[in-house]
């Protein structure tokens, strides 16, 4: 492996990257209020009168929130604190109608736990120093008005996970592969949805450079970028923007920047640079969060299998590395695939045709693994009927059409359109003599030694058996034939 | 007939119960008082129609042959920092002027649950600081009592619930709604001759109460008397789901409960609240309990409070710090006032949207929290104090190794005159010596009129109890209401 | 620890309060005068003391993940959320456009 590295004119830099990740909790209500999170309602029709913050409103925390943030805690082997408590976070912004957001700050509900990452050949793994629980922020829309910004509260008090890594990604490429992974887990565990795009996860990127073996430099943080792509973007575009601040006698300020995904650069940003006081103390409306045995088994035993352990069990099973990776990246695939092999097809050819015929279908007809218009046990069926021979294949991938098409089981297209394959040698040698027979001059050939010409032999036979003759029969009796 | 304005909250229910007279008659007689008390500024807002609305529909339930509700027929006052659904509440602050709840708080609407009705909104201390409802944005209220040298000068009600107390005292309500963060329930009844209860911290809801600091408020009644504050008590107390901090324990029949024997009880006398320069006056009345509580067949002894003497300095951080963050909603953007100058920004919007719409008094905490809570001072103020207040509820813990009850003033002195203290904070804020360690503490505790000063003005004595024994002080209280032979009240001047 | 009056306006102004230089140099010795009176809790030894977390022995008790469970508590109020705005438009409340 080679080090990342940004060759700048005293020499190479290295870049250090730590990750803020933004993660809504998938729940119905808020963290503190009853209304509803759900994408994309009406402006303030999800609002209560407490995330409005209306004089005398309390917060009275949602117990799904808290147990999806301790199964996520888990999930990445983390400490789980059973004596929490929520702080307040005190600043002044139109997204924040309380005049301050509850967080944790000093003593997070989660602690140290870890990512494992592979970037290329390397494993690493990279820290996380907590997960804690606070609320969303409204959104503001600058567009709408000439002189005005509108205040939406919709996502006014939904709760986040905040998951901080520590500062061990050296490359754009390790920071996208983190992003992936966390990604995978949250999903798997079911405590996000992971959806980017509409803002369910969201990333604030810490930066710095050094030359290597030296000091952490002062950092930058890029707040709220929303795609691994733009988090990679950002990282590049930032860690340039230091060197060249730095090598042209310049000074990093620690600062908080926007990116811009149009032009793929990072600017400061003016409206949040005032005074990063927070004053944050012990919410008084709120006791400290008492965990017990029961809640933490509960969480405990609810932890679905994670992707590590899927993908090191399906190599057990004799799948191959680059096909378990293809299989337990994303939930959904892992899900159908453990189904399928519940239905008891063999792992690795099923494994093979998943990632092969099945994705290459999916993806010509635009469909995702959930809207399969195949079933895991339609396919198992297909495979088991590959596997006994009563399909080639060739008859496979047509029988595979014909469902996709319209959603019949295999065994009843095999009926239907007589597509089963005969290993009938009585009629596979009539047909084997037949072609010998019009195929004199081949077959002088091949006995005078031309022995490539076997495959010839083969694909007339097929050919003329319309394709349905067990293509080790047609081998073993061409031999025979042709002496 | 006798003036229904005469009657407390036992003799109304009862009396309407009873068929004596009609809920209407009382709330007709309660809202003429209102009206005619305009001088006194006891309330901000008047709503006569919500007091006969409730009282016509305890008659409509009296003649169907019904069981009367706990309150059915009683008319009361609210302190204005209840939020009340379609009534303006404003904390007394023009940063709040026109502000209409959507909502009820939890504490009127047990109150109105109960069959109470509500003669009006209570002036009061803006956000409730201070102790002279001098911090009022409408007007300070004028205490209905004035000394007997003929002077008039006019008197502080206490305060922060001084609304309510003028009000009570002046019969314009038979009991009044008010709320405690560090005395303001006590030392204003003190003040007025009356009767008010601070309960547990988490027996009323502070759901849709307006926050000042949210780990000390309490709500609790002011009555003319202990029973009246223990029938009032029971209707206003309750867990409530929507507080995290609400006690999730049964509310005990205070006023079944009531019993003015003390034998078999010790009376607890702190020595460290013999403070220096204790009016001799108080000093006496102190004295005065102590006979009162050992002829109830009470034991006296004794205690230590060590850390009496911090728990002002705690209270002065902790309250001030809660507020600040507490008062941060108030910007102007979802409610209240908003104050844009001309071609100003967001965060210009909010400057000066606080700084014209909160009182002085309110930007002086609001500034200390602030300062007491920024970067690097938390650890010496802050979580300081917290500790301290740690050390202050373990002195109460250790008391009650000997006793079951504290007796103490409620008040370094007895009603001041209106601008004596206000310009020095200081001053005024030592008001709340006695009073804010039970609250610091979360404890209940009473105040109870023991006497007239020199002057004619109304003393009070405070007794502080174990956490949710409100029994306790209850009964400890009627003991010294029953000795003391309390019938002072404010002759009509306004 | 006391305060200056450059002090005084930062403070007020992390507190969004506009002051005027003549009321900060005012605000100088009254808020001294209230520091310097608190700062007698340093002499209180408070080693091995925890800060108290709730006033009342008492743990937070949770919610159960239903939405609109209690009408108070619960959203789908625009109108009552939008009833006291200072200014509000199409479902939005609006402030001085905010230049991110
Ligand atoms: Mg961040
Ligand atoms: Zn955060």
């Amino acid at each position: 492996m080679t080090d990342y590295r940004i060759k700048g004119a005293t020499g190479d830099w290295e870049v250090v990257i730590g990750l803020e990740v933004h993660a809504q909790v998938t729940s119905n209500a808020k963290l503190f209020s009853g209304a509803a999170t759900a994408f994309g309602a009406e402006p303030n029709s999800q609002v209560s009168l407490i995330d409005a913050a209306m004089p005398g409103m309390l917060p009275v925390p949602n117990r799904e929130c808290i147990r999806q943030a301790v199964r996520t805690g888990m999930a990445i082997d983390a400490a789980i604190n059973k004596w929490s408590r929520f702080d307040r976070k005190n600043y002044f912004y139109a997204d924040l109608p309380q005049g301050y957001q509850i967080s944790q700050l000093y003593h997070p509900l989660v602690g140290e736990g870890s990512v494992e990452i592979e970037d290329g050949e390397t494993v690493k793994t990279i820290g996380v120093e907590r997960i804690h629980v606070e609320q969303d922020a409204g959104k503001l829309m600058h567009d709408q008005h000439p002189t005005r910004s509108y205040v939406d509260l919709n996502r006014s008090g939904v709760a986040l996970m905040e998951i901080v890594s520590r500062p061990d990604m050296r490359s754009p490429s390790e920071a996208g592969a983190y992003l992936r992974k966390l990604r995978a887990i949250l999903r798997y565990v079911g405590s996000c949805d992971g959806n980017m795009e509409e803002g369910s996860m969201r990333a604030d990127v810490n930066v710095s450079v050094r030359k290597p073996g030296e000091e952490f430099g002062t950092r930058t943080e890029t707040k709220n970028v929303n795609s691994v792509r733009f988090v990679m973007a950002a990282i590049e575009h930032e860690a340039n923007r230091q060197v060249d601040v730095l090598e042209s006698g310049g000074k990093i300020v620690q600062e908080t920047r926007l990116f811009n995904p149009d032009t793929g650069t990072t600017r400061s940003m003016r409206s949040k640079e005032d005074a990063h006081d927070y004053r944050y103390f012990p919410d008084p409306d709120l006791l400290p969060l008492e965990l017990d045995d029961a809640f933490l088994e509960e969480c405990r035993a609810s932890l679905p299998e994670l992707p590590d352990a899927k993908r090191k069990r399906y190599e057990a099973l004799g799948i191959t590395p680059y096909n378990a990776e293809v299989l337990t990246a994303e939930v959904e695939t892992a899900r159908w695939f453990d189904t399928l092999l519940d239905e008891g097809a063999a792992p690795a050819a099923a494994s093979n045709w998943v990632t092969g015929e099945l994705f290459g279908a999916l993806n010509r007809i635009g469909k995702d693994i959930t809207e399969s218009p195949v079933t895991p046990g339609q396919a198992a069926e297909l495979l088991a009927l590959v596997a006994d021979g009563t399909l080639s294949g060739s008859l496979a991938k047509q029988v595979f059409e014909v469902m996709l098409e319209t959603g019949d089981a295999p065994g009843k297209i095999v009926e239907e359109r007589g597509l089963k394959q005969t290993s009938d040698t009585g009629a596979i040698e009539a047909v084997i003599a037949d072609v010998l027979a019009k195929n004199p001059n081949q077959l002088e050939q091949y006995r005078g030694g031309k022995v490539a010409l076997f495959g010839f032999f083969v694909g007339q036979t097929m050919k003329a058996m319309g394709g349905k003759a067990n293509p080790q029969v047609v081998n073993d009796l061409l031999k025979k034939a042709l002496g | 007939m006798t003036d229904l304005t005469d009657l407390g909250i036992r003799e109304i229910r009862d009396g309407v119960r009873d068929g004596t007279f009609s809920a209407r008659e009382v709330a007709e007689s309660f809202n003429a008082a209102v009206s005619n008390a305009r001088q006194l500024n006891a309330f901000l807002v008047e709503t006569p129609d919500h007091a006969l609305a409730a009282a016509d529909a305890a008659d409509a339930v009296r003649a169907a042959g019904e069981t009367l509700k706990p309150l059915a027929g009683v008319p009361i006052g609210m302190k204005d920092l209840f939020c009340t659904k379609g009534v303006t509440s404003t904390a007394a602050s023009h940063i709040l002027e026109g502000f209409t709840p959507q909502y009820e708080s939890a504490v009127s609407q047990r109150l109105w649950d109960a069959g109470a009705g509500m003669l009006g909104k209570l002036n009061m201390d803006q956000f409730a600081m201070g102790s002279s409802n001098e911090t009022s944005a409408f007007g300070n209220v004028i205490s209905p009592w004035r000394r007997n040298d003929g002077g008039n000068a006019p008197l502080a009600p206490g305060g922060s619930s001084g609304g309510s107390s003028a009000a009570v005292s002046a019969r314009l309500c038979p009991g009044a709604t008010g709320t405690d963060t560090g005395g303001s329930i006590r030392q204003p009844a003190a003040f007025t001759g009356i009767s008010g209860i601070k309960p547990t911290y988490g027996r009323c809801s502070r759901w849709g109460t307006i926050a000042f600091a949210s780990s000390l408020d309490q709500a609790g009644p002011m009555a003319r008397d202990v029973r009246d504050c223990a029938i009032m008590l029971e209707a206003m107390s309750g867990f409530d789901p929507k507080d995290a901090t609400s006690l999730d324990v049964p509310v005990p029949q205070w006023e079944q409960g009531l019993n003015a024997s003390l034998a078999g009880k010790r009376v607890g006398i702190p020595r460290e609240y013999r403070v220096d320069n204790m009016p001799e006056e108080i000093e006496a009345l102190w004295q005065r309990g102590i006979e009162w509580v050992k002829d109830a067949g009470a034991e006296v002894v004794e205690v230590s409070l060590p850390h009496t003497k911090y728990a002002l300095p705690a209270y002065y951080i902790i309250a001030p710090a809660e507020a600040s963050s507490n008062l941060a909603r108030y910007d102007g953007v979802r409610y209240g006032q908003r104050d844009l100058p001309e071609g100003a920004n967001l965060q210009a919007m909010y400057a000066a949207t606080r700084a014209a719409g909160f009182g002085e008094e309110v930007k002086r905490r609001i500034l200390i929290g602030t300062y007491v809570l920024s970067a690097g001072f938390y650890d010496a103020y802050f979580t300081q104090a917290s500790k301290v207040r740690t050390l202050i509820a373990r002195d109460f813990e250790n008391a009650w190794e000997s006793c079951d009850v504290l007796l103490t003033p409620t008040a370094p002195s007895a009603a001041f005159g209106l601008g004596e203290k206000s310009d020095d904070p200081l001053a005024m804020y030592l008001n709340d010596v006695f009073t804010v360690p039970s609250s610091l503490a979360g404890l209940p505790a009473m105040s109870v009129p023991g006497g007239l000063d020199k002057h004619g003005l109304p003393l009070g004595l405070q007794f502080i109890g174990k956490a949710l024994d409100e029994q306790g002080v209850l009964n400890a209280a009627l003991a010294i209401e029953e000795r003391a032979g309390f019938t002072a009240r404010p002759q009509a001047w306004w | 620890m006391s305060v200056d009056t450059a002090t005084v306006k930062k403070v007020a102004s992390l507190a969004r309060i506009a002051i005027d230089d003549a009321h900060a140099e005012r605000l100088v010795p009254e808020l001294n005068n209230i520091l310097g009176w608190i700062e007698q809790l340093g002499e209180v030894d408070t080693s091995g003391v925890a800060p108290m977390t709730a006033v009342i022995p008492n743990t937070l008790r949770l919610r159960d993940d239903v939405v609109n469970a209690d009408p108070l508590t619960g959203g789908g109020i625009r109108d009552a959320v939008l009833a006291n705005a200072p200014q509000a438009e199409h479902g939005f409340f609006t402030v001085p456009k905010v230049i991110e």
